[in-house]
This record gives structure tokens, C-alpha cells and sequence, in this order.
């Protein structure tokens, strides 16, 4: 099968491509380009694992072919730290344990940052219904929702 | 609640790999690649029970890009023999035939060949090539239906164990346990109440988000590599040497991160046929589970069904209680039976009890171990009822628990007597708890259930160094699953009395430190800490010899604290005290490295019981609970990380209200899996759960020094009848099979509304 050439950008910068056109997104974040963060839960869009956002819109990487990543821009997990600064969703996923194995994380923080940026004042029901696409095994969800919550809580102080 | 005398016990500090976690940077099973791999994949039988007349791999192997195909032929057979493989006893004829159906194909999904490529696209092509001849057999699935004489028999050489005299027959009942104390009989005629109902669940699957992953490199002489994603790479190790007939000392398995388990990762799948098509084409073998692979190879938790009786006085004291255990064990022996039947009334002070339960095997994929292994089941027959007992009394549901709960000195139906437990403590925080005293608001039910499980000991192996700046490594050998690393690097600063930031624990792989048993039965903060401990102890004697050396005074004479070695008294002389980086720092002057080793069978592993308290409403047309509150209580011994500790208990509650409400297999006729992905075998999301609210009781350990029992069992344990109980007296209805999913319970309630319009 001929490969096809994808140009995009990941996490900021310009990047190229060759992959089948029957992949996904998520296959060549992980094979192609080396970029594991993004995890593979199901395969079919049920576990939000693979959460990324495509023109700052979330979606699960797994659902979308590599080759609609055309000159759009994708961001990853990677993507979320800047420089040697964790993104506070990240610093306080971290202090409230909300993350027992972890495997659930990279896509619980791509899509509540994609909340945040929406929704700077979500309530906890927002907050539970938005990340209703995103399954954890590990946690009960408890510290997960209070995470956001004091992430938005602590954003909101600071934009004041 | 925490011992105030610790300076790092009972804080709650960021996790040493947390930041490689909330980056992507912690690799996982599927993260790991090396140069020039082939991808490996299974083919499955379509059928529940098949005999395999033959199979010709031929077209497969000749696609080019096919490297490898494998089927049972390329595994040794084993003997019909239970043997320690890693320190569990497993059954190796089993064993290989579950990794690679020989025979038969015993339940849908069950393997049958595999092939390396050198692309997925490639293999998967391949195993379309792969023609099997099946001979169809009739096939089981339910274990009511596999006990019946006329079933289908899976296995013709399984004779039941533990009847006598042994039946002459093949059966697909693998075993009968009986369990007895006292005379049941006597104290059923002592009761004034005797409440008997027959309960059943269905299997669940524990649902890790991270599907079974592994690598597997074999060298030409012989020695082999394996990356997995384990709860225990031991017996990784185990299996793979005893399956393939290789030495244990020339496999060295890596755990990788571990993205979830429950039990379901202390069993192996894919590691033997990678190290196989590896040693068959020199090339490493990368495979990976699909999530549907996972939910029809990989072992769920039984379901099974459970008849109950219990007897009380007038005043709630239980006289007598029985109870009947049946377990799908799946397509070969082995459920979790015993726990099943000793957790049942372990919670209770009980004279007379008798406890019998089958094993049964049936065309499912064999079951794994999930989160106390068992007990749920029992629980919720053995709670449910206790609820039925309650309201039949006219008691409170705490008041009647506590009437019976057992107690130092109670002499369980299996044996053991419990020293140091805290279930009436828990209890009791229970019935002061805010959430117990508050009324229940209107349109609501309070459901009420307890739960036990013994927590395990067994086998750590642990080792601490200093590096020369006086920073502290310790090594031990269980994969992290949720946040280990933390609370052995909170024990050994605590011990050795330095800074929680100075102590880096890593986990090694099978080469690089003494065997441990796997990472579950919730031992690993227990045995595994208790390792770590003792290391750092053994460090703490070698640290206070080169003290004494530096001062040319006897060892005796120097004591260690805050870590620092200071003389024992102002007899031994004056000497300012020196840090743990002042030895490391001389060490090569008084004797070389300074390390500590430990390596121990934990005894003494302190039970736990757990009580649980929720609040929901039933929307009696649709069918669909809504929880409004949950408050889970438990004995935790000492919360070394209490967030984490938390987590265990909000973790184990939510994965027990998806038991309760909405998790199941549904088979179709064929016996064949019509809900192998997320979507249809419903796990609860954010949007189904409030918050989880925990109370966390400490009565220590005695048997650890300090004071851990493990947590991440019982919370498993009480949710399935918490939620029944709560059900039963919103509705009036009481349900007896699980789930209790809208479609059930709205037909349940439809059934029951003109029995309760005409009373
Ligand atoms: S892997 Fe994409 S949603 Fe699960
Ligand atoms: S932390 Fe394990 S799945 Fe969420």
C-alpha cells in the first residue's frame, strides 16, 4: 500500500509524515513518531485514553485516520508541561493522588485542560459529565474531580 | 487519626514517579520497542468447545513477512500436576493448554496458533491463512447448567476432589470444600428466626485500561529478555521456564509501568508464545492484546450462585448461619473457592457454621484473580440476607453487625483465631459518622454491608544503599500499581530517619533482587515494606559498625538516631554525632559500601473489614440507580500514605458498584461473548458516582512494625450488598441476581407491582 504524506503540527511544532492511509492517529503518534503518552485503552473510542485535541478540539486519537491530521494542529500529553514547568493539572493531579497506575492520565489531563480552556468555572457536574468519556479503573474518579475543581478553583484566583 | 510520634508515616507526599506519569513519559507494557521486532498475534478458536482435528499453518507461513508460526505443537506438553511455578501452585497441564489450546478449544478466544511478522498488518493477514479443522462440540456456560449430569464434560480425566468416595466419572465439578464449626444443625433449632435465600452474580471482568502487553528477546545462546506489564514478574519468570523448559536464571523479566490489574496480570498469556516465536526467529517478538481480545482470553471473576441460611434469636444474636458456594471456574480448575467460603461469615461471631463450595469449570475463559478474590460473591448473599435478618428483627443494620461481630479471639470457620482487629471500631465510626446520622433525604434508601478479607503475607525480597552523598536507594522487586513507591519510600525514611526526598525506591527486575511474590491479596505495603524495613535496618547495623570504627569504640556502644549514629551513652565518650552522609562519605575508609539486604516470608498479614454506607434512589420506571452518597469505612491498620489509602477504598467501591449495577458477560446462544468492549460491558464513567467519602480506622498491625495492614481488598468487598440492601428498601424489592442493571431491575419492579397492588 502506498504511503501517504501527512504535513501537521504536534505539541507546537511542524511535522511530517509517511503512514498507511488506514491508520490511526494514535498508531502513528505512538509507532511512527515515538510519542507513547497517548495510551491505547480500547481501540474504539470508549476509554478516552487517547485523548489529544485537533485544532483545540478533544478527541480520541484512535477514532481519527492519520491522515485527517492534515495541516491541522494536534496536541498531546507531551505537549503539556512547558519547559521544566508541570501544567498545574498536572502539579496537582500529582499532590491529590489522583493517579494510582496512571495509565488513565495522559487523556484525563488532555481532556480537562481542554475543559479549562472552554470552561473556566465548571461545576462538579459539568466536571464529571465532561470527563464521562474518559474511564478510570483505579481511582473512583474521587481525586480526579477534585483535582479539577482546584485547578480551576486556583486558575480563576490567579486570573483576578 | 495517625500516630503522631512519626515524622513521615501517615504525610502525604508527591509520589517519586509521579511526574513520569502525568507527562507520558512512564513507559507501560505497550511503550516498549526494540530494533528490527516482529509484531506477534494470536489466532482464536470462533468456537466454545471444539476439538482441533488439525491444523495446516502452511499458507501462513509461506506469506511473506511471516516469520513464525506457532500452535501447541511447540510447546511442550506438561504433566497433569500441581506445581510451585513462582510460588503459586498451578496445575501445568492446564497451564499450557490455556496459553495454546491442544487438544480442544475450550471456551471462545481461547488461542490456537500465533504468528510473527514483520508488521501487525502482515500477521493479521496471516492468521486469516491458518486453517483449523474443528470438530464442534456441545458446549456450557452456565455453572448450574455444568454441574447437571447430562452436561457437556470438558475435561474427560477431571474427577471431582474432595467427595469420598472419589466418583467414578468425569464431571465438571473440579473439587467440593467443605468447612465446619460447631453443629449447624443444634443451632438452627435454637433459632427463633431462620431467613434462607438463594442469590447469584455473573462474571466480571477486572476492566484495567492497560490490555496484556509484553516483549520477549531471545538470544542464540539461549539466554532470554521479557518487558511485560505485570503484576508479578516472577512468576513471569516462573512460567515461562517451567513452560518452555528453560532455566529460571537464564529468563530476566522487566516489569514495565503496570496500567492497572486487580489480580488479572499474576497469570500469563502472552509471555510464553513471544518467547517462543522469539527463540524461533531470533528476532525480538512485540504483542499486544486488543481490549477484545482481552475480554474474551483474559480471566474475569467467576459468577456463581449461593444459597444462604441464618438462624438468630429474638435479640439478633446469630445461632446458626450455612451456606452453599458454586464458582465458575472457566474452562479449567482453579476459581477462587476457598475465599469464597472462608470470607463468608468471617466477619461474625458465629458458633455454627457450614460452608460447602463446588469448583466448576465451564466453556468461559479461565478466571483470574480480581481484588479478594471471591469474597464479593459471598458477601452479597451473606450481607443481603444479614439486611433481610435486620428488617425481619426490626433492628438497626450496624446495631445487628455489632450484636455478631467478630473480635479478638474469635475462632474463624476455617481455622484461624483473630488476634488485634477493628471491625467493631469500624463499625462504630460508621454509626457516628456524619453520613449515618444525618436523616435520609426523601426519595431515597440507606443500604448497609460489611466485608472481609485476611490480606496476605508470603515472600519480598528488599535491598537498601547509601550512594556516597549520603542518599538512600532502596530496591525491591513488586511493581508499582497505585503508589507503592511511596509508602516504602515513607517507611525507610521513617526508619532510618532522613528525608522522605533523600530515599529513592526503584523496582528491579528478576535478575537484579531476590524473589518476590506478586504484587496482590494486598500485600505489598505489608510484606514487601516490612523487606524494605529490615534492609534498612541491616543497613543501620552496618552504618552504626564504621560509627563505632570511626570512634574505636565497641558497635554496642553506638545507637542510631535521626539519622544520625551517636553514642549510646556519655560513657562511651565524646563524640559528635555523624550523619548518614558523614559514613558515606568515609565509608570507603572504614570498610567499603555500606548496603542492607532483607529477604523474609511475612507472617502475621492483619485481616481487614470493611463497612459501607449508601444512599440512592430508584427510578422505578426506567430501572436506573442513582447513588447520592457513599461513605466506605475500614480497618487500615496504619495509613502510610492515607491519599493513597483513600484511593484504594474509592477504587474498590466504585469497581464494586459497577459489580452491583451494571457489569456482566452476556453469552448468545452459540456461546459466544456479545459485549467484548467498553461500550456494552458497562464500567461506571465520572458521571455516574458522587464523591467517595472514606473513614479511615486505625487499629495497627501487631505484627509489623508499623502497624500496615493491607487496604486494597476489602473495599471490593461490602458495595455489591451495600447497593442490594439499599435497593431492596427503596423498592421493597429484593433482588437476588446481579446486576441489578436498569433492564433487570424495572422488570423485577414490573413483576412485583400487582403482588404489591393487591396486598
Ligand atoms: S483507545 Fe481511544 S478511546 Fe480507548
Ligand atoms: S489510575 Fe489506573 S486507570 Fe486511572
Amino acid at each position: 500500500m502506498a504511503k501517504t504524506h501527512v504535513s501537521t503540527t504536534i505539541n507546537g511544532e511542524p511535522v511530517e509524515f509517511l503512514c498507511d492511509p488506514t491508520q490511526s492517529l494514535l498508531d502513528v503518534l505512538r509507532d511512527n513518531l515515538g510519542l507513547t503518552g497517548s495510551k491505547e485503552g480500547c481501540g474504539s473510542g470508549d476509554c478516552g485514553a487517547c485523548s489529544v485535541t485537533l485544532d483545540n478540539r478533544l478527541v480520541c486519537s484512535c477514532l481519527i485516520l492519520a491522515p485527517e491530521a492534515e495541516g491541522h494542529s494536534i496536541r498531546t500529553i507531551e505537549g503539556m508541561a512547558q519547559g521544566d514547568q508541570l501544567h498545574p493539572l498536572q502539579q496537582k493531579f500529582v499532590e491529590l493522588a489522583a493517579l494510582q497506575c496512571g495509565i488513565c492520565t495522559p487523556g484525563f489531563l488532555v481532556a480537562s485542560k481542554a475543559l479549562l480552556d472552554r470552561n473556566p468555572d465548571p461545576t462538579e457536574t459539568e466536571i464529571r459529565y465532561w470527563l464521562a468519556g474518559n474511564l478510570c479503573r483505579c481511582t473512583g474518579y474521587d481525586k480526579i474531580i477534585r483535582a479539577v475543581m482546584e485547578v480551576a478553583a486556583d486558575m480563576r484566583e490567579a486570573a483576578r | 487519626m495517625s500516630n503522631g510520634s512519626y515524622k513521615w508515616i501517615g504525610t502525604r507526599p508527591n509520589r517519586p514517579d509521579g511526574a513520569d506519569k502525568v507527562t507520558g513519559r512512564a513507559r507501560f507494557g505497550a511503550d516498549f520497542n526494540m530494533p528490527g521486532q516482529l509484531i506477534g498475534k494470536v489466532l482464536r478458536s470462533p468456537h466454545a468447545h471444539a476439538r482441533i482435528r488439525s491444523i495446516d499453518t502452511s499458507a501462513a507461513a509461506a506469506l511473506p513477512g511471516v516469520k513464525a508460526v506457532v500452535t501447541a505443537q511447540d510447546f511442550p506438553d506438561q504433566p497433569n500436576v500441581v506445581v510451585p511455578t513462582g510460588e503459586m501452585q498451578v496445575n501445568l497441564r492446564d497451564v499450557t493448554r490455556n496459553v495454546m489450546a491442544r487438544e480442544k478449544a475450550l471456551y471462545e478466544g481461547h488461542a490456537v496458533a500465533a504468528v510473527a511478522a514483520t508488521t501487525e498488518a502482515v500477521a493479521r493477514q496471516a492468521l486469516a491463512l491458518i486453517k483449523v479443522d474443528y470438530e464442534v462440540l456441545p458446549h456450557v456456560i452456565d455453572v448450574e447448567a455444568a454441574m447437571k449430569d447430562d452436561a457437556p464434560v470438558l475435561h474427560d480425566h477431571l474427577i471431582t476432589e474432595g467427595v469420598k468416595p472419589a466418583p467414578d466419572k468425569a464431571s465438571n465439578i473440579a473439587k467440593r470444600m467443605d468447612n465446619v464449626k460447631g453443629d449447624v444443625e443444634a443451632g438452627f433449632r435454637q433459632a427463633e428466626v431462620v431467613i434462607e435465600r438463594r442469590y447469584a452474580t455473573q462474571p466480571v471482568h477486572q476492566g484495567y485500561i492497560e490490555p496484556h502487553a509484553t516483549l520477549a528477546s531471545a538470544a542464540e545462546d539461549g539466554q532470554v529478555q521479557i518487558w511485560s506489564t505485570t503484576q508479578g514478574h516472577f512468576q513471569v519468570r516462573g512460567f515461562c521456564s517451567r513452560l518452555l523448559g528453560v532455566e529460571a536464571s537464564q529468563i530476566r523479566v522487566t516489569p514495565s509501568e503496570i496500567g492497572g490489574g486487580f489480580g488479572g496480570k499474576t497469570v500469563v498469556y502472552l509471555e510464553p508464545v513471544a518467547m517462543r516465536l522469539s527463540q524461533k526467529t531470533g528476532k525480538p517478538v512485540k504483542m499486544v492484546m486488543s481490549r477484545e481480545e482481552v475480554f474474551r482470553a483474559s480471566g474475569p471473576a467467576p459468577g456463581g450462585t449461593v444459597a444462604v441460611k441464618i438462624g438468630a434469636r429474638r435479640d439478633g444474636r446469630i445461632v446458626a448461619a450455612e451456606c452453599t458456594v458454586a464458582l465458575q471456574a472457566g474452562a479449567f480448575p482453579g476459581s477462587p473457592l476457598g475465599p469464597a467460603c472462608w470470607t463468608s461469615f468471617a466477619c461474625y461471631d458465629i458458633d455454627n457454621i457450614k460452608v460447602v463450595g463446588f469448583d466448576v469449570v465451564s466453556n468461559r475463559p479461565k478466571v483470574a484473580a480480581y481484588r479478594a478474590p471471591g469474597a464479593p460473591i459471598s458477601a452479597w448473599a451473606v450481607e443481603s440476607t444479614l439486611d433481610i435478618l435486620a428488617q425481619e428483627l426490626g433492628m438497626d443494620p450496624i446495631d445487628l453487625r455489632l450484636k455478631n461481630a467478630a473480635k479478638k479471639g474469635t475462632k474463624t470457620s476455617y481455622g484461624p483465631t483473630f488476634d488485634t482487629i477493628g471491625f467493631v471500631e469500624t463499625l462504630e465510626a460508621v454509626k457516628s459518622s456524619a453520613h449515618y446520622r444525618s436523616p435520609v433525604k426523601p426519595g431515597m434508601a440507606r443500604g448497609v454491608a460489611a466485608g472481609f478479607w485476611f490480606n496476605v503475607g508470603a515472600d519480598s525480597s528488599a535491598a537498601a544503599h547509601v550512594a556516597e552523598d549520603g542518599t538512600v536507594t532502596v530496591i525491591s522487586g513488586n511493581p508499582d500499581i497505585g503508589g507503592s513507591r511511596a509508602s516504602l519510600a515513607l517507611m525507610a525514611a521513617e526508619e532510618l530517619g532522613v528525608d522522605y526526598d533523600k530515599v529513592r525506591p526503584v523496582i528491579a527486575d528478576t535478575s537484579s533482587i531476590g524473589f518476590n511474590f506478586v504484587t496482590g491479596g494486598s500485600r505489598v505495603t505489608f510484606a514487601t515494606g516490612l523487606a524494605v524495613v529490615n534492609s534498612v535496618k541491616d543497613m543501620i547495623r552496618e552504618l552504626k559498625v564504621r560509627a563505632a570504627k570511626t570512634w574505636k569504640v565497641d558497635p554496642e556502644a553506638v545507637v542510631w538516631e535521626n539519622g544520625h549514629a551517636r553514642p549510646a551513652g556519655s560513657n562511651v565518650g565524646e563524640f559528635e554525632p555523624l550523619s548518614l552522609a558523614d559514613l558515606a562519605a568515609s565509608a570507603g575508609r572504614t570498610g567499603g559500601p555500606i548496603n542492607g539486604h532483607a529477604q523474609l516470608n511475612a507472617q502475621g498479614a492483619g485481616p481487614g473489614f470493611g463497612v459501607h454506607v449508601v444512599d440512592l434512589a430508584v427510578d422505578r420506571d426506567t430501572g436506573i440507580v442513582t447513588i447520592d452518597r457513599y461513605t466506605a469505612a475500614q480497618d487500615v491498620g496504619t495509613a502510610i500514605h492515607p491519599s493513597y489509602v483513600e484511593g484504594q477504598l474509592q477504587g474498590g467501591v466504585v469497581q464494586g458498584v459497577g459489580w452491583a449495577l451494571n457489569e456482566e458477560y452476556i453469552y448468545n446462544a452459540k456461546g459466544k461473548l456479545d459485549n467484548p468492549g467498553f461500550l456494552d460491558y458497562r464500567m461506571p464513567v465520572a458521571s455516574d458516582l458522587p464523591m467517595i467519602e472514606t473513614i479511615l480506622v486505625e487499629v495497627p498491625n501487631p505484627h509489623h512494625p508499623y502497624g500496615v495492614r493491607g487496604v486494597g481488598e476489602v473495599p471490593i468487598v461490602p458495595p455489591l450488598a451495600a447497593v442490594g440492601n439499599a435497593v431492596a428498601r427503596a423498592t421493597g424489592v429484593r433482588m437476588t441476581d446481579l446486576p441489578m442493571s436498569p433492564p433487570r431491575l424495572s422488570a423485577a419492579l414490573d413483576a412485583a407491582t400487582p403482588r404489591m397492588a393487591a396486598e
